[in-house]
């Protein structure tokens, strides 16, 4: 039982951009801007030119139920969208269309693995609003003697999925994030990767102390040390026996340390009413059809794992905690059946996959997949692996050369198509792997070349040779080592084993 | 001048559609109406040449009409007769400029306003106001006087205005032309830049029913830019006939109230009568909650156009002023763009909305919209249309209500209902008073446009009051 | 009733600069409005629901397809209209 000793509540709030759709929330400007000129997105909608009138994208809308009913939200019968007014340089009609009475979604909750054990986190909403353009500082935002605007990014579809305050930790708060992450990259309707894709707004406050909203997050790291700062802060506050006051405070990511943003700037009073150029919707018969949809969710990924190939749990929640590595894992599989018409052992190849491939590309910061245009490809073409786990299981290599070649596949690159292998060819992936070790001189050694290694090692060793005789069973080890050593390393360690038994008599 | 579609389309055919542009563009540099705040002389001559050259076979090909300036055109000036929107050109058409461009139509100028279609009377207007034709010391209506002083003055055969409350109908009737207010949903307001969405529509002018269905079957239609567009095309014109038998006429007393001229409710009963002598049946209608429209609707139409006109704030287009901070510099192109009536609606649609006001403003605005809704559908349970006067007056002088806004609003109490519950009314003439126009409108049930084009029409018909034209212009 | 703290705080909430005069001038017939606006108090609407749109309309979408109900501007296009730019974006003033 974890017991909260500051009586810790965190909710968050997270926008997270519905990027994978073709079009904006409103109009039909392409979502494909990242790499364009600012304002070469834009149209009279989305610019908020006098007299242009939003519609709404029908994509968004099922994008936006996929959510709510993969984090166990209920659909409304009825959702609208509403204006909130505010003005703001990067927001071209001077209100933003969101929801408001009548989201979308609502009610719903997502287990994480808390601070003792499973622990469930409700979801009070999850709504669609339009994302504002975007502002470009000289220098830092206090000291630039000037704004720039780039409308591009205004009118992205949003979705903001708000929490109840039922994190206890920062890291609590993480987990949150991680499993929200996971689940919006399940459902193949926002890429996480691109700028801005997911931004973090967190109300904090602890036992005897109003909430903060820190606002300006825009990383989840980023999003765990402001709260462990404002947390700190709150309690220094109340210890010298001050008073924590709601407000909102600013994230300062370089400094990471949180602001207080009270001014009259702050004196917000939205206005909210219903945008008359939108009609409500009526969608709630849609959400069974979209529930048929719905594709296997990280946690069920996770079960079945677990059941259908029996291995660790552990193992399970690596490789299903990011898409990617779970589709990689069945395609290895399911290659290697359909390569040696034999089934790869589950448990050895998820060893392998998690803890060598994806240990040592976590090492190194890099990413399984790479993009090219809107195509995404492995950065290990999995025909590599499956051959690599194919020698190990015919011990043509050894776990070393294996290691070796999953860090040579990750310094060259192996991925997409262009270096696709090509089956029983010069350039079939056991070819590159056994030149590569040849090249290195790592080709693993069997047959003569052991059993000479294996008879000097017995006439260099008398000592342990005797040990041996005398019952030492430990003496062995060290024969095999001596044999390692000579072929260095390229020998099947039980292998030599055995044929210094041989030799032993 | 003043000639109709039929008139124009043989001139056209006989000589061309630059000398019927000319023509107009001549009336148009001569006035004294000031009903234009731009003149597209260059790319309307530009076009009627095109139309004469290619053989365009739209019906509206070559015919000029004239478009309120709070109708985005494309390359051509669109101000709202604002001093906020100076220079602003838009990049792109409004669907009913796309729909008379398909047409044929020769986009003429753009006529003059109210900013921001905040008006009766066409006063408010950054570029001054425009005159009434029939009597140039009187305002020609609003807030599309420009559109309807320019049909009137025969300066254009047609044009287009707005309807927010009253907007077309109001100058129809004190100009002494046809203006229509379809049903809500009939024509796309996309390009329409919004006073109060849920409230306006876009609105034809002509000086005979028939042109005015004409122009109304090339502008209306379904838009998928527009999510409050509807789709059901249908074609108006096809609907004048001649003949009212059996038609039943609903006459709402509320409508003849305390503050109506005589002259006008004379007027408005004479031609009651003469379309009875015409084989229709009246009968009086209640209408309970008429006296709660005004209130109701400046209080919805200025929640509205305080959030819609929160956008002008020259960084995208219109007028700048020295930059300083952004929020200081936001307020101060504002205060300098706009004018009195305009920040007038702003500051009070922002505390009707603002908390602690919303519920005892706004929302209970909206609830009786709902009663007076309920009030039309009742009485169209025992009616096919109604009649009652456009406005209780003719033609006020210029500069006579301008300093009491409130009188100026209370001149809108006939036409605002009909913006709330959201049904067609047309305004046609239907007498004088010391040579002003009276108008009547004739409303009728959502999407009955041609119910109300046809009594409209048969009035016609039966009487000469729209063959009158002013004099000394 | 709207007081001159009222004016200034809507003043403020729809960015409109007002002087000393302009609030002098102002008030009176805000007010005049206002206490006209309070006859929809004599109005019984309990139990009435509010009309936002006049028509039953429901569920009206567009595809997610490019360029399907509004295209793209150019840049040049995009920026025609603004008073000051740079570099392709639109210029505003600094933020503090």
């Amino acid at each position: 039982m974890y017991e909260n000793p500051d009586g810790v509540m965190i909710g968050l709030e997270v926008h997270v951009q519905l990027n994978k759709l073709k079009t904006k929330i409103f109009c039909g400007c392409s979502t494909d801007y990242h790499n364009d000129p600012p304002n070469s997105h834009v149209c009279p909608v989305c610019l908020g030119l006098p007299g242009s009138m939003p519609v709404i994208n029908k994509k968004a809308v099922e994008a936006a139920i996929k959510v709510g009913l993969a984090f166990n939200c209920t659909v409304e019968e009825r959702t609208q969208f509403y204006r909130k007014n505010y003005f703001y340089p990067d927001l071209p009609k001077a209100f933003q269309i969101t929801q408001y009475d009548f989201p979308i979604s609502s009610n719903g909750y997502v287990i994480i693995e808390g601070e003792d054990g499973e622990h469930k986190v409700r979801i009070n909403r999850a709504h669609m609003e339009e994302d504002p353009g975007r502002l470009v500082h000289e220098g830092t935002i206090d000291k630039s003697k000037y704004t720039l605007i780039d409308y591009n990014r205004s009118g992205m579809a949003l979705l903001e999925i708000v929490s109840e305050p039922d994190m206890r930790s920062p890291k609590e708060a993480r987990r949150y994030l991680d499993k929200l992450r996971n689940i919006i990259e399940y459902l193949d309707v926002s890429d996480a990767d691109l700028e801005g894709a997911m931004r973090v707004d967190a109300n904090i406050s602890i036992m005897g102390g109003q909430r903060a909203e820190i606002k300006n997050i825009s990383s989840f790291k980023g999003a765990e040390r402001a709260m462990l700062f404002e947390i700190v802060r709150q309690k220094n506050v109340l210890r010298r026996g001050g008073v924590v006051v709601q407000e909102t405070r600013h994230f300062d990511e370089a400094r990471e340390i949180t602001l207080s943003m009270r001014s009259k700037e702050e004196a917000h009073d939205y206005r909210y009413f219903p945008e008359p150029d939108l009609v409500p919707l009526k969608i709630s018969g849609w959400a069974p059809a979209i529930k048929e949809t719905l594709p296997e969710l990280p946690d069920a990924r996770r079960m079945r794992f677990v059941e259908q190939y029996g291995i660790t749990d552990d193992h399970a929640k690596s490789l299903t905690g990011e898409l990617v590595w779970a589709n990689y894992y069945e395609d290895v599989l399911k290659s290697y059946e359909n390569e040696y018409g034999e089934k790869l052992d589950p448990k050895f190849a998820a060893a392998w996959i998690n803890d060598t491939l994806k240990g040592e590309m976590n090492y190194r910061g890099t990413s399984l997949t790479f993009k090219v245009g809107s195509v995404t490809h492995y950065a290990v073409n999995k025909e590599y692996t499956v051959a690599i786990i194919r020698f190990l299981n015919l011990k043509t290599i050894t776990k070393n050369n294996a290691i070796y070649l999953f860090r040579k596949l990750l310094d060259e690159p192996k991925g997409g198509d262009y270096y696709r292998p090509v089956r029983n060819s010069p350039d079939s992936a056991e070819n590159y792997l056994m030149l590569t070790l040849e090249k290195e001189g790592l080709l693993k050694v069997e047959g003569d070349i052991v059993e000479t290694a294996a008879e000097e090692a017995i006439t260099e060793n008398p000592q342990s040779v005797a040990d041996y005789r005398a019952g030492k069973e430990k003496a062995l080890n060290a024969l095999v080592g001596a044999v390692m050593k000579k072929t260095r390393g390229r020998a099947d360690a039980r292998t030599a084993r055995e044929i210094l038994l041989e030799k032993l008599g | 001048m003043w000639a109709s579609i039929n008139e124009l389309r043989e001139r056209i055919h006989a000589g061309s559609s630059e000398e019927v542009v000319c023509e107009y563009l001549d009336r148009i540099g001569s006035s004294k109406l000031n009903a234009f705040v731009t003149v597209a002389a260059e790319s309307a001559i530009a076009r009627a040449k095109e139309i004469d050259s290619g053989g365009h076979d739209g019906v509206l090909a070559g015919i000029p009409v004239a478009i309120k300036d709070n109708i985005s055109t494309k390359g051509i000036r669109t101000t709202c007769s604002s001093n906020i929107l100076t220079g602003y050109v838009p990049p792109y058409d409004a669907h009913v400029i796309e729909r008379l461009k398909a047409a044929g139509a020769v986009i003429i100028g753009k006529t003059n306003m109210d900013e921001f279609a905040m008006g009766t009377s066409t006063e408010t207007s950054y570029y001054g106001a425009t005159k009434n034709p029939w009597d140039t010391d009187r305002v020609p209506g609003g807030s599309s006087g420009g559109s309807a002083a320019a049909v009137a003055g025969g300066e254009a055969p047609l044009s287009l205005g707005s309807d927010t409350g009253g907007s077309v109908r109001c100058p129809a009737s004190f100009c002494g032309v046809a203006g229509l207010k379809p049903t809500y949903g009939v024509i796309s307001r996309y390009g329409l830049i919004s006073y109060a969405n849920s409230l306006e529509q876009i609105g034809p002018f002509a000086t005979s029913v028939r042109d005015l269905a004409a122009i109304f079957d090339v502008v209306s239609g379904h838009d998928l830019r527009d999510s409050t567009s509807v789709d059901r095309k249908t074609n108006y014109s096809s609907a004048l006939e001649n003949d009212v038998k059996g038609l039943n006429i609903g006459v709402p007393a509320e409508y003849f109230g305390e503050g109506t001229d005589e002259a006008v409710e004379k007027s408005v009963w004479n031609a009651i009568h003469t379309l009875e002598d015409l084989g229709a049946t009246w009968t009086e209608v209640k209408m309970p909650h008429t006296k709660y429209a005004l209130s109701a609707y400046y209080i919805i139409a200025m929640s509205e156009a305080s959030s819609n006109l929160a956008r002008f704030d020259g960084m995208r287009y219109g007028i700048r002023t020295e930059d300083s901070n952004w929020h200081t510099t936001f307020s101060q192109v504002r205060a300098a763009g706009f004018g009195e009536e305009v920040k007038r609606r702003i500051l009070l649609g922002t505390y009707a909305l603002s908390a602690g006001y919303h519920d005892k403003y706004y929302l209970k605005a909206l609830k009786v919209r709902t009663l007076i809704k309920q009030d039309f559908e009742r009485a169209f349970n025992d009616v096919d249309v109604l009649i009652a006067p456009t406005m209780p007056y003719p033609a006020f002088k210029l500069g006579e209500k301008i300093d009491d806004p409130l009188s100026l609003y209370l001149a809108d109490v006939d036409t605002v209902p009909i913006n709330l519950a959201g049904v067609p009314s047309i305004s046609i003439p239907c007498g004088f008073s010391d040579g002003l126009p009276i108008g009547m409108q004739v409303i009728g049930k959502h999407f009955d446009e041609a119910a109300i084009l046809r009594t409209a029409y048969t009035f016609e018909e039966n009487t000469d009051y729209h063959t009158k034209r002013p004099e000394g212009l | 009733m709207i007081t001159k703290e009222d004016l200034e705080h809507i003043g403020w909430l729809s960015r409109l600069e007002l002087s000393d005069e302009d609030k002098e001038k102002y008030s009176p017939k805000l007010n005049s409005i206002l206490d006209y606006f309070g006859e929809l108090n004599e109005v019984d609407t309990e139990g009435v629901e509010p009309t936002y749109h006049v028509l039953p309309l429901y569920n009206v979408f567009r595809e997610d397809e490019v360029g399907g109900t509004t295209t793209s501007l150019t840049q040049d296009e995009a920026l025609s209209n603004a008073p000051r730019k740079q570099d392709g974006f639109f210029k505003a003033p600094r933020m503090m």
